[in-house]
């Protein structure tokens, strides 16, 4: 974190706090009467304000002040929680989440229509009503309440380091403006002669009469991250006699201890959720969306790490003394080999526990949706509930990333398409609220990741008709189930079909099995007529090393990635030569295609005598890759071609072997669909 | 074919080399073939000798393979293909200039392959001139500036449109 950019940093933690806000405003909905829920977005808005205006975002300071006001109200029990609330709020967060990013400037409108709605929503007229009612049960509730509608006489004096900390004497009086009616007073008493005067100082002092529905806590909260060292004088006005004034070191002393301890609670408090087993990631704050790019990492695992590092460097200093001839002959040897174990196990575990600090739970992606279908129900007026199971399993930081966008739309149909309206729910005997449901575990190498309604399910009839329309199919012609399913991925298909504004973030179904293909995973959906839909996700583990089959052909060396390979078998003479043209092998009475790589890698040299094919399989399909040697299986470090290399069918990225030279992973997908082209060629041929 | 070709100019030729305010460029010229070219010490990363090179079947003529630099894969270019010259035997002088540039807004270290690197120099604006509108065999676009030296036309390429992969670049 050393020599941050505090703007970045603030940022990354605004980001933080607007997350745990949104998760408990969200909670909120569902329990409206909870007061650790109301609590815990109060002092979330509270430390936003408070940072925001430290780090210089004065807009976002103002603004959240208001939605701070608020929610204070509730808290102190003025007016209820209400939905209206809770969704003012969440929208005034997404224009909090703007603010935090850019500059403020053409935002404002935005800013008071969403203030106007909170207006309304919490019924500002009750006010005075209210106003009799003290403070309940919390620390600023301590300080005597309010004093009739007639106002205060507010004089402070800043601590002459004021500025140069960063406090705006200019914001706090604007502030007061804010709370009603102000006429403010400079007090010049306390300047200095000329010759003494310290320009970086603040010496001038303010007297502000504040006329209006104003409590006192309204006109400490202005002060609350200056009252330390401050001079503050509250007195009601026309009667200061009857409420002695309160040294501001006195006032201070509390709410100072509550905000204190109401961080302290913040760090305990994990939001209520509903059927999921653990949302402690997201209450620890992990980082959500934000712009920077960072994982947290565990202390312990970086303990891991370091122990592993300090035995290699004991190993390092051990090879060096063997180097220098320390011991000779046969006793030496082993010694070599010793240390030569030595790295390879350090070597395994650094690259285990590497990829371990890469990996990150699948809650820091859930959690983004629950706002989605929160907003989605709205938009549909459908009651959506979600559901959300093993968020503990933990993904490549980057595979998160990339499943993010792909999720969101998967969602959007389950929820859009998907679900039916209550009506038509109950006409079909299920309950009036949808079900979404996500889950995440691991096996064997890989994480599934399922995406599971109770809705309609797809129709077929619908899907085929499309695919017929759209020419994709021959009317009438003989499908499979799953092979009319993966029509849905067609390109241009699924577009076609949303005609609702929810769907128009312009990434289709084709898109999002592309996306999941670029992570090596695959796709599948499963759905039961007026049961729901099922999608299921495979994503392998981590995108960094695979299990690899080393092949040569000609003078070139590849890797196929070993998760695809079926077998190995050889191409005899008599299939090499029958296949002339047509280039088939039986496999247990099943036609498999094959590609002769060294044709299409145009090597120019002689085939080998015993050539090999390798069966790899994606998807169902199956293809023969014929090479001339099969050189082993390779631990397989994936680097990135660049992008002037991107765009070459058939490599998906590039490895470096043991004695430094480059091989290229084959992309099995792109592999597979050229065999399936030149099969359908050859069977149109007859 | 003029105007097309002066049109293409003014859109593939916005601003010419990064000469600095005194009209100077700081540069390392080096051989291809029978030309000198030079490309701006800034982009220069390091000169390598020959390095065992991987074919990437499928790709560009123009970077036809890959090696190991440091870690990372890097493609490996020939810019006698982009200069119509034909290919050259390797000599104990060949050397890789490893470059980066932006390629599709992505910085992108190239390896370029050398005949000879010679040094680096500063050249003057007042030398350079636009590469003539006739008389070329090569593609205009490829071009920066014709700088005259006193040992003959040292050749500033443009090596952001040669290794554009925009394909509406490379067809013309």
């Amino acid at each position: 974190m050393n020599g941050q950019d505090p703007i970045a940093a603030f940022r990354v933690e605004a980001g933080e706090l607007l997350v745990g806000i949104e998760q408990a405003l969200l909670d909120l909905t569902h329990d409206l009467e909870s007061r650790d829920l109301v609590d815990t977005v109060f002092r979330g808005l509270h430390t936003l304000k408070g940072s925001g205006a430290m780090f210089g975002f004065d807009a976002l300071a103002n603004f959240t002040h208001h939605c701070e006001t608020a929610f204070d109200r509730v808290r102190k029990g003025k007016v209820p929680a209400t939905q209206e609330l809770v969704a003012v709020i969440l929208s005034a967060m997404d224009h909090m989440q703007a603010l935090v990013d850019g500059d403020g400037s053409g935002l404002a409108a935005a800013g008071d229509d969403i203030l106007a709605r909170l207006h309304n929503a919490i019924g500002d007229d009750n006010e005075a009503m209210v106003a009799a009612a003290p403070g309940d049960g919390d620390g600023n509730g301590a300080v005597p309440a309010t004093h009739g509608a007639s106002g205060w006489r507010v004089t402070f004096y800043l601590p002459p380091d004021a500025m140069a900390n960063g406090t705006n004497p200019l914001a706090l009086l604007d502030e007061m403006r804010g709370l009603g009616d102000a006429k403010v007073t400079a007090l010049t008493d306390r300047i200095p002669p000329l010759a003494e005067l310290d320009a970086s100082q603040c010496h001038i002092g303010w007297q502000v009469e504040l006329r209006g529905d104003v409590t006192r806590e309204d006109i400490e909260d202005v002060f609350i991250f200056v009252m330390d060292d401050m001079e503050l004088d509250i007195v009601p006005l026309a009667c200061g006699e009857e409420d002695p004034a309160i040294s501001a070191t006195e006032i201070a002393a509390q709410p100072v201890q509550a905000e204190a301890a109401a961080v302290g609670e913040a760090r305990e408090t994990s939001p209520v959720e509903t059927g999921a087993a653990s949302t402690a990631d997201t209450a620890r704050g992990r980082p959500v969306g934000t712009p920077t790019e960072s994982v947290r990492v565990p202390a312990e695992r970086l303990d891991v790490l370091m122990d592993r590092v300090g035995e290699l460097v004991i190993v390092q200093s051990r090879l060096a003394q063997l180097a220098h001839g320390g011991v000779r002959g046969p006793a030496g040897e082993l010694a070599l080999r010793s240390v030569a174990e030595d790295i390879e196990r350090l070597a395994s575990e650094l690259r285990d526990t590497m990829m371990v600090l890469r990996m990150v739970p699948v809650a820091s992606l859930f959690g983004r949706f629950r706002r989605l279908v929160h907003d989605l129900a709205r938009e549909t007026g459908k009651t959506i509930e979600l559901s959300t199971h093993g968020e503990t399993t933990e993904v490549d930081k980057t595979v998160i990333e990339r499943l993010a966008d792909p999720m969101v739309h998967l969602i959007r149909n389950a929820c859009d398409h998907g679900l039916e309206t209550a009506e038509d729910r109950i006409a079909a005997g299920k309950p009036a609220a949808g079900q979404v449901r996500l889950s995440a575990q691991q096996a064997a190498g890989e994480v599934l990741i399922t995406i599971r309604d109770d809705g309609r399910g797809i129709d077929r009839e619908r899907v085929r008709a499309k695919a017929e329309a759209q020419g994709l199919i021959e009317p009438g012609q003989q499908m499979s189930d799953s092979e009319l399913m993966q029509m849905i991925f067609h390109p241009g298909f699924s577009t076609a079909a949303q005609v609702t504004n929810l769907s128009g973030r312009g990434v289709g179904m084709d898109v999002v099995k592309r996306t999941i293909e670029s992570l090596r995973g695959t796709i599948d959906i499963a759905s039961n007529p007026g049961e729901g839909s099922t999608v299921t996700l495979r994503i392998p583990l981590t995108l960094a090393i695979i299990d690899g089959l080393l092949v040569r052909v000609g003078e070139g060396r590849y890797v196929i990635p070993l998760g695809a390979v079926e077998e190995c078998i050889e191409l005899s003479l008599e299939d090499d030569l029958r296949s002339r043209g047509r280039s088939f092998v039986t496999l247990r009475d099943r036609l498999v295609p094959f590609i002769r790589m060294r044709d299409m890698f145009e090597t120019g040299t002689r085939p080998d005598p015993h050539q090999k094919i390798v069966v790899i399989t994606t998807g169902g399909e199956r293809v023969g890759l014929v090479v001339d040697q099969i050189i082993g299986s390779h631990q397989t470090v994936i680097k990135a071609m660049s992008a002037l290399h991107r765009d070459v069918p058939a490599f998906a990225g590039a490895t470096i072997l043991g004695d430094g030279s480059v091989a290229l992973i084959l992309d099995t997908l792109q592999l597979v669909s050229v065999g399936q082209a030149q099969e359908e060629r050859l069977l149109a041929a007859g | 074919m003029q105007p097309v070709e002066l049109m293409q100019d003014i859109l593939t030729k916005p601003a010419s080399a990064n000469w600095d305010d005194q009209g100077q460029l700081e540069v390392l010229t080096f051989d291809l073939g029978e030309e000198t070219l030079a490309i701006e010490a800034i982009q220069v990363r390091e000169i390598l000798d020959l390095l065992p090179e991987t074919k990437v079947p499928g790709a560009p003529m123009l970077v036809s393979s890959v090696v190991n630099f440091r870690g990372k894969i890097i493609p490996i270019a020939d810019l006698r293909l982009a200069f119509d010259m034909p290919p050259a035997q390797v000599s104990v002088d060949s050397r890789i200039i490893v470059i980066e540039i932006e390629v599709d807004g992505e910085p992108t270290q190239i390896g370029m392959r050398t005949d000879k690197v010679h040094e680096v120099t500063t050249l003057n604006r007042n030398d350079a001139e636009t590469p003539p509108a006739v008389g070329m065999r090569w593609r205009r676009d490829f071009i920066h500036d014709l700088v005259r030296q006193s040992g003959g036309i040292i050749v500033l390429p443009n090596l952001g449109a040669i290794f554009s992969t925009d394909p509406s670049d490379a067809s013309s």
